[in-house]
């Protein structure tokens, strides 16, 4: 319990973790065990589709880090999920080996499609599913070390890191979007067929995946927290409400900045490779601007700087994406609006601020 | 003087050509960058050597000269816009100047650090706006600022030790904030602020402090103790205050320098720089 | 265009039943199968110059003569509601008949077409309207015979309009290059020098290839050279060109964020979403006056000003107002604001593309020389962007509402003390970025569809060029646009559209990291804050 004694003031952690954990045994439990004809069935539509949820809620903690600790807004975490996904995406493409349209087995169909005769050189070792792994978190993590180099070191901050994010992930999305880029063009990767020899359409590696992504959101939180309730937390903190003081008492912005913004890069990655297998496609579209910004609102509605909080917003939120892109698609997007406008607004700490907010009231 | 700038290129670009021939020593990155040790030898602690800033046009500082003795505790007055606060910009690495020479010590060239590297060489400034961690607590601000191995991979791994915590109450007890040590730092009065600013100051153990308006909003008795605070300082390290209150500075100071345009008007004992002619006409006009 | 003139020519000249023997020879010729024979008698028959010669080429050209199988007359055929109606070329005698059994078409094929064509020209060099005439010499142009180098010695002495002139000389030196008196060729080259028509460097490049004199070709060689190095510069010209009105795009885009972004610190992601009601407003402007579509446009600028300036002053109201000082947040609900107003666009115009005509006055050329032209669409929007700017410096500068926006963006507090309607100004001034908006919309709407993802196109964009140009600088942003759009335009040709506008974006963010305060940063303490 020692180990874990960064947790100690954490009561909205703590509770979290109790619910994901009773969730991850719980649910595929009620899915694989419980007849279909009964009511407590867990349909397996439900299992990926909360699966799904988890892997946003890992992605909105991942930018809750950077955004609610260290004061970096950025519209361009999407791209860090997407290139995760891509790694995980190519990965599988691999395995479908000549069970393609065109049987060919070396080469993914759109590669037989464009004409290509051997596999490009950067999908080399996308086979094993190891190196897939490795790039999943390197990949993401060399952009946004790459990139954060050049911001921080040359203090780009505020609204002005927020735009070139975006602009990041503007670009990425375009050269994705371009066949020669050989990675599947508008269309991206999909008809995936199977995981380490697993199917992916049976309910064992489905609830597999979904316990995955719990595992991966715990562990991703932990290590979130364990990182703000070090002293380096604090120095977040202190970097974030007043940046130029901490450079007067020695210490050297530009690292700290630059090791938490790759870290919550990776874990995006990390997200986005748990993403793809459950919705079995990654296209270009997972870049877009908008993206980036919809999982910001997540952490807003949910509360900056709890982790928790920005768990409870990517659930929430995504529920009723959900919901209403099925049962009233013109409304949703009015509703998506009028959030992000009341929330900010009327709400500016989100709904885990709400309780402390009532309480410095009283 | 663009000549100067290409021969000095030159002259580097060979430096750096001889230092890759060395067997011993190739790679500047693999060495740990650790800035030369402070030199005390001539009992100068800092030069200010000639130096000039200028923004679109307008010269805040021009030409300056300014030597402080190690152990020392230096007043600086001047009317506003005399350039002090450019000057602890210069010092503190905030602001590059376009000419002249900053030096620590005999050794330590302040213009090649960047902010943090001066901070860590030993030079600790106090800002006119106090300006703490709003967000966390009176002892985190403290821990924070503490003299301590500053590398990301440490802070995330390190507790505080029984000394360190010694050494944080030590400083809250000085400061006269051991009752609020758990409190918001952003809920503190304007005066409990300045006082933490000066503990910051103090956690970093700098040789070299640099504090600007330091009894701004201080009722008269938080300003004796200041005073008493910073006299005691002197000795151990080096003090340059910046100040408005002529009072204060009479109270405390030993040598003042009057800043004028950004050069140095009158340097040596209050009273010395209150009979200067030229002191009485900057002031009092005409 | 060409055609209808000599249509309208036919109609008016009159139709003479002269009975000449070898004319109708010529005639029964053209029923002959050999095309070989046709083009004899395309010949004869142009030689002959009646009145009513050309009205017969042109039948030809257009399909209409028929011959009647039995004796070989030529008739020009038409065909009614009520039957065929055959009008003999030489009597002028109209039948009518109900089926064409009986009759054939006389057929031509591409060589002849041409050649009749030629003829034609040929035969309006005397024609009384200039422009027939002139078409008529660019006929010649395209293959210069020597009957037609006659022709135009016969007529160019009789030329008064000064522009078919210059043409017929130009003709005229272009067929002495094919001279076989090699002093006269040299001559030609050297008269030629320079000149970009197409036709010159064809027959340079001929003359190269077959002449065998070396001082002909090194003289041709030469000329080819000077052509070939002023077409680069034109090439580089319309890049240049293309650029600065792409540019304007952007710049026009920019401006308004410039205003909303730089003045007032106000992060408006909706910013997109004002264009796309400018470009919405231009729509419903042709909408409701479809038969004006000239004037629509000139109708559309201010009222997509008002409408996105209205629009505009509604969100800092409602919204903005209680956010100033939190870049960050007014980041997230302009976004907000954005998704409702692409939504509500897609609700009440339906979420397919809009088209907005583009005016007759817009559309066309201003041809410079042969090579070069530019387009007036292109050439009114880089106007229209340089009339806004110049507009919006002069209210910054020169207008009280300038002053006050310029006081209260510096020190709110301050202008307030000094009597500042600090809250009326934010408004007035986030209308007038709004409305900037609204017009570049207009702009935009000439270029392309209009759409509810119209705004989103172009939201990244406008940033880019307002971080880039430096903020709360107008200069900074005009400059920036148009280099942005030059850059993009000469990356093109080299790298492809999409991979340009990357390698731009790149290049930007690379910029912003070297200097973070764009290409015209505020300097000094008050930039510190």
């Amino acid at each position: 319990m020692n180990r874990l004694a960064f947790l100690q003031d954490d009561r909205g952690g703590k509770i979290f973790l109790i619910i994901l954990a009773l969730a991850t045994v719980t649910i595929p439990m009620f899915n694989l065990l419980v007849p279909e004809t009964s009511v407590f069935h867990i349909s397996i539509y439900t299992v990926t589709l909360l699966g799904k949820y988890l892997t946003y809620a890992l992605l909105a903690v991942a930018a809750d880090l950077v955004w609610g600790y260290l004061g970096i807004l950025s519209l361009g975490h999407g791209a860090f999920f997407a290139l995760g996904g891509y790694a995980m995406g190519m990965y599988l493409m691999l395995q479908i080996g000549d069970r393609g349209v065109y049987g060919n087995s070396e080469l993914p169909d759109f590669m037989v499609f464009l004409n290509l005769q051997e596999l490009p050189w950067f999908w080399g070792g996308f086979d094993q599913f190891w190196f897939a792994i490795i790039m999943v978190v390197a990949v993401p993590g060399l952009l946004a070390y790459v990139f954060g180099y050049l911001a921080f070191r040359s203090r780009v901050t505020g609204v002005y890191l927020s735009i070139i994010t975006q602009a990041l992930t503007y670009a990425l999305m375009l050269a994705f979007f371009r066949n020669e880029m050989g990675f599947g063009g508008a269309n991206g990767l999909t008809d995936f067929k199977d995981i380490l020899g697993f199917s992916l359409q049976s309910d064992v590696t489905r609830n597999a995946l979904f316990i995955a992504s719990a595992v991966a959101l715990a562990l991703g939180y932990l290590s979130c927290r364990y990182i703000v309730s070090s002293r380096l937390g604090l120095l977040c903190v202190a970097i974030r409400d007043a940046e130029t003081r901490t450079r007067f008492i020695g210490y050297k912005v530009e690292n700290a900045k630059l090791w938490i913004f790759t870290f919550s890069a990776m874990l995006a990655g990390i997200a986005g490779a748990l993403y793809v297998p459950q919705v079995g496609i990654i296209n270009p579209n997972e870049f877009s601007p908008l993206n980036s910004i919809e999982l910001i609102i997540w952490v807003a509605i949910g509360g900056r700087a709890t982790l928790y909080g920005a768990v409870i917003g990517a659930l929430l939120v995504n529920y009723s994406k959900t919901y209403f892109t099925a049962a009233l698609p013109e409304v949703w997007l009015f509703a998506l609006g009028a959030l992000f406008v009341l929330v900010t607004l009327y709400l500016p700490k989100g709904i885990t601020g709400m309780k402390k907010y009532k309480a410095a009231k009283a | 003087m663009k000549n100067q700038n290409v021969k000095n290129q030159s002259t580097k670009s060979k430096n750096s050509v001889q230092k890759f021939m060395q067997r011993d020593q190739v790679f500047d990155f693999l060495t740990p960058k650790a800035a030369p040790k402070l030199d005390l030898s001539h009992n100068v602690i800092l030069y200010l050597e000639d130096i000039s800033v200028s923004f679109d046009g307008f010269k805040a500082i021009n030409d300056l000269n300014l030597y402080i003795e190690a152990g020392e505790l230096r007043c600086i007055i001047g009317p506003n816009g005399a350039g002090k606060s450019t000057m602890m910009d210069i010092i503190t690495g905030k602001t590059r100047p376009d000419a002249g020479m900053a030096w620590f010590g005999q050794r330590i060239d302040l213009l090649e650090l960047s902010e943090a590297e001066i901070a860590e060489v030993g030079i600790g400034r106090k800002f006119q706006k106090p300006t703490v961690f709003e967000m966390l607590s009176v002892e985190q601000n403290l821990e924070l600022a503490m003299a301590q191995n500053k590398s990301v991979w440490t802070l995330l791994r390190t507790k505080i030790t029984a000394e360190q915590a010694d050494h944080i109450d030590e400083v809250l007890q000085s400061i006269g904030l051991i009752e609020l040590r758990n409190d918001l730092a952003g809920k503190l009065s304007h005066g409990q602020k300045q006082w933490l600013e000066i503990g910051m100051l103090l956690m970093q153990k700098p040789q070299l402090l640099l504090v600007d308006e330091p009894v701004a909003g201080m009722t008269h008795q938080e300003m004796d103790r200041t005073a008493e605070l910073l006299t005691s300082l002197a000795g151990k390290h080096s003090v340059v205050v910046v100040e408005h209150d002529m009072d204060f500075v009479r109270s405390i100071a030993k040598k003042v320098t009057v800043l004028h345009q950004g050069s140095v008007l009158s340097e040596g004992t209050m009273d010395h720089v209150q009979n200067d002619q030229r002191v009485i006409e900057v002031y009092l006009g005409e | 265009m060409q055609y209808l003139v000599l249509i309208i020519s036919l109609f008016l000249s009159p139709i003479l039943s002269a009975n000449s023997s070898d004319l109708s020879a010529s005639l029964a010729q053209l029923s002959d199968r050999n095309n070989k024979a046709k083009s004899e008698a395309i010949e004869k028959i142009t030689q002959s110059n009646r009145p009513q010669t050309i009205k017969i080429l042109q039948s030809l050209l257009e399909g209409n003569i028929y011959y009647r199988k039995s004796d070989k007359t030529i008739f020009y055929f038409n065909q009614r509601d009520d039957g065929y109606h055959l009008e003999d070329v030489l009597s002028g005698e109209i039948s009518i008949i109900p089926k064409k059994r009986g009759y054939k078409k006389v057929t031509i094929n591409n060589k002849l077409r041409g050649k009749l064509r030629q003829s034609i020209a040929s035969l309006q060099l005397g024609n009384a309207d200039p422009s027939v005439r002139k078409s008529a010499v660019e006929e010649i142009f395209k293959k210069i015979t020597p009957g037609n180098v006659a022709l135009l010695n016969e007529y160019l002495p009789k030329e008064n309009d000064v522009n078919i002139r210059t043409l017929m000389q130009l003709a005229l030196t272009i067929s002495e290059l094919s001279s076989d008196d090699d002093s006269i060729t040299l001559v030609a080259i050297k008269k030629l020098d320079g000149n970009l028509e197409p036709i010159v460097r064809n027959t340079l490049n001929q003359l190269v290839e077959e002449s065998d004199n070396p001082t002909i070709i090194a003289a041709a060689q030469e000329s080819l050279k000077s052509i070939k190095s002023q077409v680069k510069f034109y090439d580089h010209m319309e890049t240049l060109y293309f650029g600065l009105s792409l540019g304007s795009v952007l710049a026009l885009a920019g401006l308004g964020l410039a205003i909303t972004f730089g003045v007032m610190g106000v992060i408006n992601m909706a910013h997109g979403e004002l264009i796309m009601i400018g470009a919405y407003t231009t729509y419903v402007i042709q909408l409701l006056m479809p038969d004006s579509i000239g004037m629509s446009i000139l109708v559309a600028i201010p009222a997509a000003f008002i409408v996105a300036g209205l629009v505009g002053i509604l969100m800092e109201r409602t919204v903005i107002r209680h956010l100033y000082g939190r870049p960050l947040e007014t980041l997230l609900a302009t976004f907000g604001i954005s998704l409702i107003l692409q939504q509500a666009v897609r609700s009440i115009f339906s979420p397919l593309n809009r088209t907005v005509i583009t005016p007759e006055w817009m559309s066309g050329t201003l041809d410079v020389n042969a090579i070069f032209s530019l387009t007036w669409n292109r050439l009114y929007i880089i106007v229209f962007c340089i009339m806004v700017f110049i507009t919006l410096i002069m209210i910054m500068k020169k207008t009280p509402l300038g002053l006050q926006v310029r006081a209260v963006s510096q020190n709110r507090a301050m202008a307030r003390a000094m009597g500042v309607r600090s809250d009326w100004v934010d408004a007035l001034t986030f209308g007038l970025g709004a409305g900037i908006a609204g017009v570049a919309g207009v702009a935009l709407s000439l270029l392309t569809n209009v759409g509810p993802n119209l705004g989103q196109a172009y939201i990244i964009d406008s940033f880019m060029v307002v971080v880039f140009g430096g903020v709360g600088n107008l200069w900074g942003t005009l400059v920036a646009g148009m280099s942005l759009g030059v850059i993009n335009k000469v990356l093109e040709p080299w790298a492809g559209a999409v991979l340009a506008k990357i390698l731009v974006l790149i290049a930007i963010i690379l910029f912003i990291q070297k200097r973070p305060r764009g290409l015209f940063p505020q300097r000094g303490r008050a930039a510190e804050n």
